[in-house]
């Protein structure tokens, strides 16, 4: 798509302006750090694409507990390996940017949590998120019986229709109210 | 991709269905009209225009004929697609099925488009209608052709020589839409426009790269094609001269705004801080630089407007007493001891309110000096006032509803995680935190109150609370014990006493900011609250601590105020003495010589009280940031140092056990910089160099705290949100603008300014010069007008009505709050009955 990966033309460039909350510079910094991941003779290819095992080193996810489920959400490749082209990237980083939308941002946030990538986040994708933000240590997991009631007060709070699982409308809702989503979904290069 | 996107495209292809089979059956009543209309201009008009007829149906047939076989050519493509998709989201069943359909009906659609456009080209042939007939079949045809390319927007990819069939097509189409009717215009311009909106909205939409491409550029396509064409005669040029420069304006603002954030300073340093400590620490620098920011177009104001003119154009150093250095203290004017005290040269500049002369005018630009002095100090207060409100109430909206305590789990759960974090310690950290708020909520809810001993926690508090009082009585009484010493040091004599005796006020009130907090913290340990609240209470004492101790200074000054007023009295009976003797002198020897011989160093005066204030307040700046930085180089800098070089030959682990690396704190950083600048506020009247000052200490500030906190603080073990105390620290800050403003007013406004210094003086109020300029710079009927405006009995009314619409506000606010939760109850009773249902 009129990239080539060793520069961006003006075009493409003020086109990815148009579609991305990213400025100028921001773009012109992604392509840079995005190319530096690329391998030598990868440089000149179009969509060429980064596998997951290299995004994840980079340092403003290497601590982030949802990167895998980031690189996958925000992936378009066929063989659903999480590996990103170039634009993939840019929608990474425009959905994370400081001034997106809080309808994107929490649409790509649910999408991140609905591990299973079934459309709703039900008890399996909820244990699964309260294990990934408490850490991986051992003692700081906290027991079944302190999981249960965890989730099923989210659910009391949360799941407004009652069908055991929290469906996006019902998360935008929840989220729309948070005083400091936006302020923390932010990835910056 | 997982289905929820593609639940939304399919979606969204549906209503791209309906809305195109609704065109379609329009499009044919249209039809139907206009080709009755033409058969009856037909004999008029067939004769002449036969043979262009002919050509133009040979022309068509042949179109059709093509864009028929590249029609086939890509629903056989679009087949293939399809399978490939409904292969690709077979695991999923219902969901591929429900896809499969709505390919299923598209297709149905699309042959049934096609069939029309057969049908039309059939009429033609039939009919040999007129040629505007044609064209507007072909308009309409480009509009389906439109849409149908939008429902193909994954089978982008056509052959170069299609392509270059269709923008020949598209030529014509140009050119003959000229004669569109205005109907077909409108629905044309609506296209447009929709067009034009999907352009804006399309960075909003959660779909990958490409799809969001394709829809661009044939969107961008589609709109620079017909937006040309819109418009009639004169009209159309203009028409199309405004979108260009639409277009050149959209892209000059593009520019603008990256060239603003390319502006913005600090922005990568904050980056840095703030994947390294997450957002809470790096809110604080945030709001420094909002802070510098502020300070900037103060200095501004007053570097512009007062500062300069007065060294351009008023009258030079030497030229008069109130700009001269005593002769007492000339000797030790230059003093490095003296500047820095801003005492010798230094309250003889323009950094001090002494220095500005009472003339009306100065230089060659009639520069009313007076008045630009006081509509500066009023104009800064105003403008603080406006920036702090205006924050105020877009945090306020950007934190939407607030404290609504419903969603308390789940927003722990969603909300929780700063994907700021680069940082694994802070990451560590922060796990432990998120993992501990979830078992205290956990516990909370368990067991809502289980206090076992709730006569000695309430023993404690009342303890805790009254320690505290004492404290802040104590370093009241202090601080005003000082001064007034302060005071009587200086009537001995500054030269007779100790650095420490000269600087005593500004380091006590220094030391008690610095210590007091920490006693504090352990007083709070007695309480047993819960962190956060624990927190709350400990910024709210050192709020209360500061403010108290601010105004124990102010109430100090003022009696040093007073003290001056009544020197001043006995000065100026002097020198209408000295005067006279001096006149009685020179009247003998001869009559017309005047005073000339006296230097104005010579010449009594009087302790111009404003000048004292200014210096009072900069000193206590200098100090201040002086105590700042001390306290940061020694505190976090050599701490840090000696943990981590001491560890090597030490008894017990430093990094991990007592002193360890500090924190950043903050709460207390934040509250430092307010209260700086409320003295600045405060100050900056009667020393237009403070925000200058405060400039400069900012400016270094950012660098050595940025450099502190990355060199020698560890990431706090708590790691609190940044949001929520954003207001909190705009509250406090226009709390402290408040009261920064009141003493500095009411000295304005009650105390008669010095008699022989500053820009007011000579005059009865410092308001005066307010009169005196309507009086005489503007026509009498202006003043006219302001005297009856600023009447009482207009201006109570007047405060009376802005109190009654604050009320209504209030009330209306208040009501559409209780509308809004009764709503949200009675969505939640609806849903819960569908689901019974």
């Amino acid at each position: 798509m009129g990239t080539t990966a060793s520069q961006l033309s003006k075009e493409s460039l003020s086109e990815y302006q148009e579609l991305t909350f990213l400025t100028k510079q921001e773009i012109l910094l992604a392509h840079k750090r995005f190319t530096e991941l690329l391998e030598k003779h990868e440089k000149d290819q179009i969509d060429a694409r980064v596998p997951m095992g290299k995004i994840i080193t980079l340092p403003e996810l290497k601590s982030n507990p949802f990167k895998e489920r980031i690189c996958r959400v925000f992936s378009t490749s066929e063989q659903k390996d999480g590996s990103l082209t170039f634009e993939d990237f840019l929608d990474l980083l425009s959905a994370f940017s400081d001034s997106a939308t809080l309808e994107i941002k929490s649409h790509y946030a649910f999408r991140i949590f609905d591990f299973d990538d079934d459309g709703t986040l039900d008890c399996a994708d909820l244990e699964k998120l309260v294990n990934c933000l408490t850490g991986e240590t051992n003692d700081a997991k906290l027991s079944s019986t302190e999981m249960k009631q965890l989730i099923s007060n989210i659910l009391e709070e949360s799941d407004i229709d009652k069908d055991g699982t929290v469906n996006l409308s019902e998360f935008q809702h929840v989220i729309s109210r948070s005083p400091d989503f936006v302020s923390s979904f932010k990835i910056v290069l | 991709m997982s289905t929820a996107g593609e639940q939304d495209a399919g979606l969204s292809l549906q209503e791209e269905h309906e809305s195109k089979t609704h065109r379609t059956k329009r499009r044919d009543g249209d039809r139907q009209k206009k080709k009755r209309r033409n058969e009856r201009r037909k004999g008029g008009t067939r004769a002449g225009e036969g043979e262009e007829d002919l050509q133009a149906v040979s022309e068509k047939r042949e179109r059709s004929k093509r864009k028929r076989a590249k029609s086939k050519q890509e629903t056989s493509r679009r087949e293939n697609n399809e399978e490939e998709e409904a292969q690709l989201t077979g695991g999923k069943g219902t969901k591929a099925r429900k896809d499969i359909r709505n390919e299923k009906t598209r297709r149905m659609e699309k042959e049934e488009v096609r069939e029309v456009e057969e049908n039309v080209d059939k009429g033609k042939k039939k009919q040999g209608s007129t040629k505007k007939g044609e064209k507007k079949e072909d308009g309409g045809k480009q509009l389906v052709k439109g849409k149908a390319r939008e429902v193909k927007k994954k089978k982008h990819k056509k052959t170069s020589e299609e392509d270059d069939d269709e923008e020949e097509d598209n030529d014509k189409d140009v050119v003959r839409l000229e004669c569109l009717s205005p109907e077909e215009l409108e629905k044309l311009k609506e296209a447009v426009d929709e067009r034009k909106k999907l352009i804006q909205s399309l960075r909003g939409k959660p779909w990958a790269m490409k799809k969001k491409l394709v829809t661009l550029r044939e969107s961008q396509e589609f709109v620079e094609k017909y937006e040309g064409a819109l418009g009639k005669g004169k009209g159309r040029k203009l028409y199309a001269y405004k979108v260009l420069m639409t277009k050149k304006w959209m892209k000059f603002q593009r520019d603008f705004e990256n060239f603003k954030t390319a502006c913005i300073p600090w922005e990568m340093k904050i980056k840095e801080i703030e994947s390294h400590f997450g957002s809470s620490v790096a809110s604080y620098f945030l709001f420094l630089r909002w802070m510098y920011g502020i300070n900037m177009i103060l200095f501004g104001l007053t570097f512009g407007l007062v500062m300069v003119p007065e060294a351009l154009m008023g009258r030079p150093y030497g030229s008069m007493p109130r700009k001269t250095v005593p002769r007492a203290e000339e000797a030790s004017a230059m003093d490095f001891a003296v500047l820095w005290d801003f005492g010798g040269y230094a309250q003889y500049s323009v950094l001090f309110y002494g220095y500005y002369n009472n003339q009306r005018t100065v230089g060659w630009l009639k520069f009313r000096m007076p008045l630009s002095y006081f509509l500066v100090g009023v104009g800064t207060v105003a403008y603080s006032y406006m920036v702090v409100i205006r924050t105020m109430a877009r945090n306020a909206n950007e934190s939407g509803v607030g404290d609504d305590n419903s969603f308390n789990f789940s927003w722990k759960m969603f909300t929780s995680w700063d994907y700021l974090i680069g940082n694994a310690e802070t990451a560590d950290n922060k796990f432990a935190s998120i993992t501990t708020s979830f078992k205290e909520a956990i516990l909370e809810e368990q067991e809502s109150h289980k206090d076992d001993n709730i006569h000695l926690t309430r023993f404690l508090r009342v303890l805790a609370n009254f320690l505290v009082l004492c404290c802040l009585a104590g370093s009241g009484y202090l601080i005003y014990f000082v001064v007034r010493r302060s005071q009587k040091f200086a009537l001995d004599g500054l030269e007779n006493h100790t650095w420490w005796e000269r600087n005593e006020v500004n380091m006590v009130m220094s030391l008690l900011g610095m210590f007091c907090p920490m006693l504090f913290d352990v007083i709070s340990t007695l309480e047993n609250y819960h962190p956060r609240v624990a927190l709350q209470w400990q910024l709210g004492r050192i709020f209360a601590l500061f403010l108290g101790n601010l105004y124990t200074f102010i109430i100090a000054l003022m009696d040093e105020i007073n003290l001056k007023r009544k020197e001043e009295k006995i000065v100026k009976f002097n020198i209408t003495t000295w005067e006279a003797s001096l006149y009685n002198g020179t009247v003998s020897e001869n009559s017309t010589a005047s005073p000339v011989t006296i230097h104005p160093a010579d010449v009594p005066r009087g302790p111009c009280w404003e000048t004292m204030v200014g210096q009072e307040f900069v000193r206590l700046i200098i100090s201040d940031t002086m105590t700042t930085y001390i306290t940061l180089l020694i505190g976090d800098f050599l701490r840090a140092v000696l943990v981590r070089f001491l560890n090597y030959c030490w008894c017990w682990d430093l990094e991990a056990g007592f002193p360890s690396y500090s924190e950043f704190d903050v709460s207390g950083n934040v509250l430092g910089l307010i209260f700086n600048q409320g003295m600045i506020w405060m100050g900056s009247f009667y020393a237009p160099c403070l925000p200058a000052l405060n400039v400069i200490r900012l400016h270094v500030s950012m660098y050595l705290q940025c450099w502190a906190v990355m060199c020698c603080n560890v990431p706090q073990e708590r790691v609190f949100k940044a949001s929520g105390s954003n207001n909190f620290y705009m509250a406090m800050l226009l709390v402290i603008l408040f009261l920064s403003t009141l003493p500095a007013i009411y000295t304005i406004v009650s105390i008669p300014p010095s008699f022989d210094c500053g820009p007011f003086s000579g005059k009865n109020r410092m308001f005066d010069v307010i009169h005196e300029t309507l009086e005489s710079d503007f026509p009498p009927w202006f003043s006219k007008v302001f005297s009856y405006a600023s009447n009482p009995g207009l201006v109570l009314p007047f405060i009376l009505l802005m109190v009654l619409a604050i009320y209504y506000l209030q009330s209306t606010s208040k009501s559409y709050r209780e509308a809004n939760v009764e709503l949200k109850k009675k969505l939640q009773m609806v849903i819960s009955v569908l689901f019974f249902l």
